[in-house]
């Protein structure tokens, strides 16, 4: 919500040019101090060597796979990591809000897991279900399940109390509250949850990647490292800012439809 | 056999630090489609009356019942209007106003048929597919007045329902209830703070008091309405400048005002002087 005074809101074309400048003028930043010989390519290799690796990529195998394979292993390892995470915690979300036991239950372990950082899962990813999907999984879920789970929490919790009194008033018999009442009333929490879910998932498999597995955008990376090609690893982050833009947009243009439809005022950033 | 009952009716609240008495000693018999407005002070306990009419809760001692039979819990028969109308969001207005008749398991055709009937009542033509955030406040509640309005509830009970509303809005909304009283007859409690709005809507206003909350007198409009022929206006200022309409007012404006004094007052030890003329 902008507070008083503080700015207009910008029009479409214009948020575009900003963040247009905004890019250009990193790009210029970049390109300066790798061409003022200020830093060493091997350090900082130019945009254009980066861009120019980045198309060569898309074609040629590196380390076993070509980039858009790397990124189909790890969108496969990703949408299997969300997608648990979201099986699990929303219903699990969901109840915990309705059922005031199972939040006493849960709450205090769910509260002294979530502030373990994914990657310190790694140890016990990979010696429980291994280095192919399994365990890589995990990690992701670990990122994900959180945010997935506050989401519908929030959501049950902050239902207004008279849309419960009406449902129940209009006979809306116990055991379909939760389906009909309480999930579709969380639904801007919950997608809200969800984006957090996506982009926090997304960077714990780069993560998981970089130690586990054989294949994937964040393997591709460390195996440029070793071999000191530090113009793979930018591509290899460029690759990977620009899959999780494109997820965040996806998730950003639902809530946006669904904020609308229930008539929520403004974004929630 | 009256439509709703209260008898002998105490309501307690449990607070950390004290015991709140809401209701006491409150015994009403509203007849079958009978409007009886309750007007008091806010915490005088008139919401807590309808939420024990609705079932959302429950007396301490003493008996509620609608129909003869003592509520149990919130349903279909006594269909509630909410003052911030409680539609739900992600559903269309048809949609609102369909889901209590689903919920009866009625047959589609039936429930669409009464849908379009309800819509049409409450002038809600053109607002079928439209979500509730994208009406106005006044067409917000017509919705929520149809989704009662739809179950044929044995009883309805509203719970401030124009109090959210703008003033110009809020006479349109009363003289539409006039309407309805007309052409749909049902029992009706109706709880509002605003006496000119009890007068002109009710058979019958009750005037509470508060702490704890109980009646102080019962006021029978419907035989002046009827000698006086108000029906014949039109319009709600004619009604309202009729001499006796103007002296009922100031006759529950006047009990009002008397127990705003007395009950500064008895504060501390929460009784107060006054008469009791519960019906």
């Amino acid at each position: 919500m902008p507070s008083p005074g503080r700015r207009m809101p910008l029009s479409a074309p214009e948020r575009l040019l900003l963040g247009a400048l905004g890019l250009a003028l990193f790009f210029a930043v970049w390109l300066s101090c790798s061409l003022s010989g200020l830093v060493s390519p091997t350090f900082l290799p130019n945009p254009g060597t980066v861009l120019a690796q980045l198309a060569h990529l898309l074609r040629h195998p590196y380390a076993g796979h070509t980039l858009p394979e790397h990124l189909a292993a790890s969108l496969l390892r990703y949408g299997s990591g969300l997608l648990l995470a979201c099986l699990v915690g929303l219903p699990l979300g969901l109840l915990m809000g309705w059922f005031r036991l199972l939040d006493n239950i849960v709450t205090p372990i769910f509260n002294g897991l979530r502030f373990i950082a994914p990657i310190a899962w790694v140890p016990f990813a990979a010696l429980w279900f291994g280095t192919g999907l399994g365990g890589p999984v995990l990690i992701i879920f670990t990122g994900a399940f959180p945010p997935a789970l506050i989401g519908a929490y929030r959501g049950a919790r902050l239902i207004d109390p008279q849309l419960i009194e009406a449902a129940r008033m209009l006979g809306t018999p116990h055991h379909r509250m939760l389906t009909e009442i309480l999930l579709p009333d969380a639904v801007p929490s919950i997608i809200a949850g969800l984006r957090v879910a996506a982009g926090l998932g997304w960077q714990s498999l780069i993560g998981a990647e970089l130690i586990v597995v054989s294949s994937g955008i964040g393997y591709m990376m460390v195996q440029a490292q070793a071999a000191v090609s530090t113009k793979t690893v930018m591509a290899g982050i460029i690759a990977v800012g620009i899959v999780g833009t494109v997820i965040d947009g996806i998730l950003r243009f639902g809530e946006r439809t669904v904020r609308r439809r229930y008539g929520v005022v403004g974004t929630s950033a | 056999m009256s439509a709703i009952e209260f008898t002998d009716v105490r309501r307690v609240f449990q607070l950390p630090s004290r015991t709140a008495v809401a209701l006491d000693g409150i015994s009403l018999r509203i007849a079958e489609q009978e409007f009886v407005a309750i007007v008091g002070p806010s915490g005088c306990g008139k919401t807590t009356c309808l939420r024990l009419a609705a079932g959302f809760d429950f007396p301490s001692s003493g008996a509620v019942t609608v129909g003869g039979r003592p509520v149990r819990g919130p349903g279909p028969e006594r269909a509630v209007v909410f003052q911030h109308f409680a539609l739900f969001p992600w559903m269309t207005v048809s949609a609102n106003i369909m889901l209590g008749l689903r919920n009866c398991k009625l047959p589609k055709q039936e429930c669409t048929e009464r849908v379009a009937e309800a819509i049409e009542l409450m002038k809600l033509q053109g607002c079928e597919s439209a979500f509730p955030h994208q009406l106005s406040g006044g067409m917000q509640q017509r919705v929520a007045i149809a989704r009662a309005y739809v179950l044929e509830p044995e009883v309805l009970l509203m719970d401030e329902p124009f109090g959210a509303l703008d003033a110009q809005t809020r006479v349109g909304m009363q003289e539409e209830l006039v309407r309805l009283a007309r052409v749909r007859p049902r029992t009706v409690l109706f709880i509002t703070h605003a006496v000119e709005e009890a007068v002109y809507l009710a058979d019958r206003v009750v005037v509470m008091t508060r702490n704890p909350g109980r009646i102080k007198e019962i006021i029978s409009v419907k035989p002046i309405r009827e000698r006086e022929a108000w029906d014949r206006l039109e319009r709600i200022e004619d009604v309202m400048n009729q001499p006796s309409f103007v002296q009922l007012r100031t006759e529950i404006w006047r009990l009002l005002r008397d127990e705003q004094r007395t009950s500064e007052w008895s504060r501390k030890d929460g009784n107060k002087p006054g008469k009791e003329n519960a019906a």
